[in-house]
C-alpha cells in the first residue's frame, strides 16, 4: 500500500544532505540512520525506529521537523489510548452551552410552534467549531509537517490497526463530516521501546530502523554539540566511562546519551573539570538510575578509572 | 536456470530478489510487499553503493532486532562480504559457496531456521516474474504467470471482522448516540453501536477494457476470474467490465477452468480495446446496480488508468455517488506503480477525492498487496 496521493514534504536529493540538514539542528547522524531517513522521505514511508533508551528516537523526529521547517506534531501513546484520543473529540461543554444558547432564544421568541427542526439542530451541533482535533487528525490536516508517534508498543493492538489504516491511506473518515484527507502526506516517525511485539502488517508498512549506542567519537561530538558548555576533556573522560559501563553486561539500565549528557552537565555544574572517583561517585546519580546499578558501578569505579 | 557455484544474476533486480528469497529461507518475514520496498529503496540508493544497499535491505527486510543478526550474514554470504560496511554487526562468516535450487522450488515453508539452505537460494523465476510490469511480458511469461494466478490469495472482507477499528465508518452510530444526547438536554449518555454481524461483505470489481488499458486485461480478468471462483466458503463477488458500455461477466467468469472463463468473457464483452467512457459508463453501473443495492455497502474496486474521454466532471460526479453508497472505493491504476508517476492525469485527479485508496497494479505483488487491502477492508 501506499500513501493516495500527493508529494512528500520534502525530497532530499542525498543521504548527505539528509545527514547535512539534521546535523545543522544538532541532531548527529551516521551513515546508517542518514540513509533510512533519506529512504523514508523519497519513498513516503513511516519509519519505526527501535532501540535502547535514550539513543536518539524522539529526538530525530523533532530533528527532522526542524530541518524541514513544518511543525512536528507529536502521539504520545499510552496503555489504553484509543482512536478518539487520536482523533478528535467533540468539545462536550460548548455544545452543552450552543444547546442552551437555542433554547433560549426559542423561547424567547414566543416558545409556541417555532420548536426547531431536530435534524437542524443536529447539523449544527455537529459542526467543525465544536471538534477537538487531537495528533493524528491534526497530521492529516495540517500536513505538512513531521508526526511522531512515540511509544507505540505501550499503545495496544486495536490501536495499532487504527494507525496502520491511518497510515496506510493518510485519511480519515468522521461520520458528521465525512472523509479528511492529507493533501501532503505526512513524514510519520514510530518510535517504539519493545515492551511488546508490534503487528507484521504495521511494521510492513515501515522502514525500520535500529538505532544503536552512538560510538565514542560520535558520542564525544553529540556531547560537544548539545552541551558546548562542557570543557572537552571532561566531555571526553564522561564520554569513556559511559562507553565503558554500557560494555559490562550487568547493569539494568546502561545510561543512554541522555544520562551522558546529564552527566556531563552535572560534572560542569559543579565546577569539575576532571572526572575522579570522589566526583563521579558523587554525581553518578545523573548517569545510573537503579539503585543495584549504582552500588555496581561505585564498586568498580576505582578500578574503571584506573585508581 | 543459474547453475551452481555462483548466481550469476543479469539484473540488479534478479540480484535483489534472489537475496530477498535468501533471506526469507534464513526466516526473516520478507513478503511481496517488503521485496516491493527493497528494490524501490535499492534503486534510491543506487545497488552500487553497498553501505548504501546493505541498509535499505536492513530497513526493508528487518523488523526487529534479532533479524539483525541473521541479516548481516545472508548479506554477507550473497554480496560476497565485498560491499558490506564495517559499522554493524558480528564478524563476517566465511563465504558460503553458492547454488542454485530448481526452478520455482519454494522455501517459504522454512521459518526461522537458520537453514543454511538460505544462502544457496536464488531468484527463481517466479520470484521475479511477480514483480514485473505484466504489460511488457513475452508470451512464454505470460503463460508461467497465468498458472501463479491460482495461488493469488482471495480476499474475504467480512461486514464485520475483529481487526476493524472503532472509529471506522458505521460503527458509531452517530445518530442514535446524538438522539440520546438531545432526549437527556445534553447529558453524556456514551456512545450507540450500531449491531454488527459478520457475513461476507460483497466485492464488485469494474475493469476497464479500453485500448490503453488493453496491456492489462488479460491479467486483471485472471485476477477477477481468481477472487470470484467458487471454493470452500462463500463469495460474493461480481465483475463487470468497463469500456464505451458496462458489461456483467459475472457469470461467464463463473466456471472453474480460468482459461475457459477468460473465454467466455471475451464472447459476451462486446467493447474491448475499445475507446472509454468512464463516466457513463459508471453512472449506467450505478444506474441500474446501485439502486438495486449491489454497490451498496460493498468492496468497490475500479481498475482504471483513469483516461476519460467524456468529461472529468461526469466522472467525478459519479464517484461521489459510488462514494455514497459503497463501503469502500479502492482505485487501482497500474501506472501508480512506475517511477516518477504523480497522481496529476486528469481522470485520476477527478476521482481522487472519493477513492480509500490508490493503488498499484501492473505486477502480480501488487495483485496480492490489492488482496490484503481489500480482505482487511
Ligand atoms: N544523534 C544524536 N544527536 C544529538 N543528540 C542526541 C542524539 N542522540 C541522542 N541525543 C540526545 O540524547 C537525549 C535522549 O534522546 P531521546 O529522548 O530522543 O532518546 P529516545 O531514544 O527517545 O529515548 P527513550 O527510549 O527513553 O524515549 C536527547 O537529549 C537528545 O538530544
Ligand atoms: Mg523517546
Amino acid at each position: 500500500m501506499e500513501p493516495s496521493s500527493g508529494e512528500v514534504a520534502w525530497s532530499p536529493t542525498s543521504v548527505a544532505e539528509v545527514a547535512e540538514a539534521l546535523g545543522r539542528t544538532g541532531y548527529l547522524t551516521d551513515d546508517a540512520l542518514a540513509t533510512v531517513a533519506f529512504l523514508a522521505l523519497r519513498l513516503g514511508r513511516p519509519l519505526l525506529l527501535e532501540g535502547e533508551p535514550g539513543t536518539g528516537k524522539t529526538t530525530l523526529a523533532e530533528a527532522l521537523a526542524e530541518a524541514l521547517d513544518v511543525p512536528l506534531v507529536r502521539m504520545q501513546c499510552y496503555e489504553g489510548i484509543d482512536a478518539s484520543q487520536a482523533l478528535y473529540d467533540w468539545d462536550f461543554p460548548r455544545q452543552i452551552l450552543h444547546l442552551r444558547a437555542l433554547e433560549t432564544v426559542a423561547r424567547a421568541a414566543g416558545g409556541d410552534d417555532q420548536a426547531a427542526d431536530p435534524t437542524d439542530v443536529e447539523k449544527s451541533l455537529y459542526d467543525e467549531r465544536f471538534l477537538l482535533a487531537r495528533p493524528v487528525l491534526r497530521s492529516l490536516r495540517e500536513s505538512p509537517v513531521v508526526l511522531l508517534v512515540d511509544e507505540i508498543d505501550r499503545a495496544d493492538d486495536e490501536f495499532e490497526a487504527f494507525l496502520l489504516e491511518v497510515l496506510s491511506t493518510y485519511q480519515v473518515s468522521i461520520p458528521e463530516l465525512g472523509t479528511i484527507r492529507a493533501a501532503t502526506p505526512p513524514v510519520v516517525v514510530l518510535t517504539s521501546n519493545r515492551t511488546r511485539e508490534l503487528h507484521d502488517a504495521l511494521k510492513r508498512r515501515c522502514l525500520y530502523h535500529w538505532i544503536d549506542h552512538p560510538g565514542l567519537e560520535r558520542e564525544l561530538a553529540i556531547v560537544r554539540s548539545r552541551a558546548p558548555e562542557v570543557p572537552a576533556a571532561l566531555a571526553a573522560q564522561v564520554v569513556r566511562m559511559t562507553q565503558e559501563l554500557r560494555t559490562r553486561g550487568d547493569l539494568l539500565k546502561p545510561p543512554g546519551v541522555a544520562e551522558t549528557l546529564d552527566w556531563a552537565r552535572a560534572l560542569d555544574a559543579l565546577g569539575s573539570v576532571d572526572l575522579d572517583v570522589e566526583t563521579a561517585a558523587a554525581t553518578l546519580g545523573a548517569a545510573i538510575k537503579y539503585h543495584d546499578d549504582a552500588e555496581r558501578v561505585r564498586a568498580s569505579l576505582a578500578r574503571i578509572l584506573g585508581g | 536456470m543459474p547453475t551452481a557455484t555462483a548466481p550469476t544474476p543479469t539484473s540488479p533486480e534478479e540480484l535483489l530478489l534472489g537475496f530477498a528469497r535468501a533471506a526469507r529461507a534464513a526466516g526473516l518475514p520478507v513478503t511481496a510487499d517488503r521485496e516491493t520496498a527493497l528494490l524501490e529503496a535499492v534503486a534510491l540508493v543506487g545497488i552500487d553503493d553497498g553501505a548504501g544497499t546493505y541498509w535499505a535491505g536492513r530497513a526493508t527486510l528487518c523488523s526487529a532486532p534479532d533479524h539483525l543478526e541473521r541479516y548481516d550474514r545472508v548479506f554477507a554470504a550473497w554480496f560476497h562480504a565485498a560491499a558490506r560496511p564495517r559499522t554493524a554487526g558480528p564478524p563476517t562468516p566465511a563465504p558460503v559457496p553458492m547454488a542454485s535450487l530448481a526452478d520455482g522450488e519454494t522455501l517459504d515453508t522454512d521459518t526461522g531456521t537458520d537453514d543454511p539452505r538460505g544462502m544457496h537460494a536464488v531468484a527463481s523465476r517466479a520470484d521475479i516474474l511477480r514483480h514485473r510490469d505484466v504489460a511488457t511480458l513475452t508470451a512464454s511469461e505470460k503463460a508461467d504467470l497465468a498458472t501463479m494466478f491460482g495461488s493469488l490469495p482471495q480476499p474475504r472482507p467480512l461486514r464485520r471482522s475483529a481487526r476493524r477499528t472503532p472509529w471506522r465508518r458505521g460503527e458509531i452510530d452517530a445518530h442514535r448516540t446524538l438522539r440520546r444526547h438531545l432526549e437527556l438536554w445534553g447529558e453524556p449518555a456514551g456512545l450507540e453501536w450500531r449491531r454488527r454481524d459478520s457475513a461476507p461483505r460483497r466485492v464488485v470489481l469494474l475493469v476497464d477494457v479500453s485500448g490503453s488499458m488493453a496491456p492489462y486485461a488479460d491479467a486483471l480478468l485472471r485476477l477477477a476470474h481468481r477472487w470470484s471462483v467458487r471454493g470452500r466458503g462463500r463469495r460474493d463477488v461480481h465483475v463487470f467490465t468497463m469500456g464505451t458500455r458496462l458489461t456483467d461477466v459475472t457469470r461467464a467468469l463463473d466456471r472453474p477452468d480460468p482459461e475457459q472463463a477468460l473465454a467466455a468473457a471475451g464472447d459476451v464483452v462486446p467493447d474491448w480495446s475499445g475507446g472509454t467512457r468512464l463516466g457513463e459508463t459508471l453512472k449506467a453501473f450505478l444506474d441500474q446496480w446501485g439502486r438495486r443495492g449491489l454497490a451498496r455497502g460493498a468492496v468497490v474496486v475500479v481498475f482504471s488508468d483513469g483516461w476519460e474521454r467524456g468529461g472529468a466532471e461526469l466522472l467525478a460526479e459519479q464517484m461521489a455517488r459510488l462514494r455514497a453508497v459503497a463501503h469502500r472505493v479502492v482505485w487501482v491504476n497500474p501506472h501508480k506503480g512506475k517511477p516518477g508517476y504523480l497522481p496529476v492525469q486528469q481522470g485520476i485527479v477527478a476521482v481522487l477525492p472519493y477513492c480509500d485508496d490508490l493503488l498499484a497494479g501492473h505486477s502480480y505483488a501488487t495483485f496480492e498487496a490489492l488482496a490484503e487491502v481489500v480482505d482487511r477492508a
